[in-house]
């Protein structure tokens, strides 16, 4: 038999994509996007926050990715409250001028998008979260707030530091950062401002401090946003090195 | 970089998109990645009228250097306006 033949036999990139409806945060319907492997063989889930400007052609390409590697992937839509069914730059807008997502918003839509992963005939039980830029900061406040077990935080901005006056996330997560639950996998580029090395020194010592599980690489030719294929900020190094590393993060804490 | 910072205004006037004409209600500005604009980040502008829906909005993306021209360039319109023409 030949060696591609064997190969198909053991794994597929078939997969199976949907938009789905998920329980959110105060038992509200929202939408998802949905990115199943074929076949039922048992496997970790991953859920993909999306970043502010929304739940994009981009974000829905990562979702396809993780099923690619093999997992159930989720991605709730988390403007769909203020824009059911607009376009996703048109209800990024609409979000972010009446202040963005609360946090407490967030975490429950979040836990909803878990909860319908887990519920799922072939979950092995586990998932994990991830978000870039501020979805890098949901996928950590996401993780201290609840039963996670694997999170990775890509360029999220304000885990630590300081937000400006009126920014649609008030206020860090340094006092949660005790309560992380699951081992955390940050990312981040050099010359970010946002965040800062000296906010990723300090998320890491507060992580250190309190005993968790932080796994880091930051890429020295890389600023914010280097994983988005369709920005001037894409690296392909650091973005092909990054997915290596989200792989094997996850193959070890969700397989 | 992201700086969250949203500034949120009520104007009035009108504009037109690829559709038809729109009045407009409000102002957002906020400096962030953009949608389409080939920049890391830009200076964007959604001119909208919120009770239409989401669409109802006209979406600026401009570098900062070119937003600064344009805050100049509009105050230089207004500067040369004899002020009875501004009035309320």
């Amino acid at each position: 038999m030949a060696d591609g033949m064997v190969r198909s036999l053991i794994m597929s990139d078939s997969m199976v994509t949907s938009t789905v409806t998920i329980t959110g945060h105060g038992g509200d319907e929202i939408q998802a996007y949905l990115a199943r492997p074929e076949g039922d063989r048992p496997r970790g889930g991953v859920v993909v926050i999306h970043h502010m400007p929304g739940y994009d052609r981009a974000t829905k390409e990562i979702v396809r990715r993780f099923a690619e590697l093999g997992y159930d992937a989720i991605c709730p839509n988390l403007y769909w409250r203020e824009a059911p069914g607009a376009a996703p730059d048109d209800a990024a807008a609409v979000a972010r001028a009446q202040g963005g997502v609360p946090d407490e918003r967030l975490v429950g839509d979040v836990g909803g998008a878990a909860a319908y992963l887990r519920a799922l005939p072939t979950s092995n039980g586990k998932v994990g979260t991830i978000g870039y830029c501020s979805g890098g900061r949901q996928s950590v406040l996401a993780a201290c707030n609840l039963d996670i077990d694997a999170a990775v935080d890509c360029y999220g901005a304000f885990v630590t530091g300081t937000p400006p006056e009126g920014a649609p996330m008030r206020r860090n997560l340094v006092d949660q950062l005790p309560n992380l639950r699951a081992p955390l996998l940050g990312l981040f580029g050099a010359e970010d401002q946002y965040p800062s090395q000296e906010q990723v020194a300090e998320l890491r010592d507060i992580l250190a401090a309190n005993g968790k599980v932080f796994e880091e690489h930051t890429y020295p030719d890389a600023g914010h946003a280097f994983f988005s294929v369709d920005r001037p900020a894409y690296r392909v190094a650091a973005a092909n090195d990054g997915w290596e590393r989200i792989t094997a993060f996850y193959g070890k804490y969700l397989g | 970089m992201c700086t969250y910072e949203t500034v949120c205004i009520c104007v009035e006037g009108s504009g037109k998109g690829p559709q038809s004409w729109l009045r407009l209600t409000q102002a957002t500005v906020y400096f962030d990645h953009p949608v389409h604009a080939m920049a890391g980040h830009t200076l964007n502008i959604d001119l909208s009228d919120p009770s239409k829906g989401p669409s109802a909005r006209i979406a600026l993306e401009l570098t900062a250097d070119s937003a600064r021209a344009l805050v100049a360039a509009i105050q230089q319109a207004l500067d040369a306006v004899p002020a009875e023409l501004t009035r309320p």
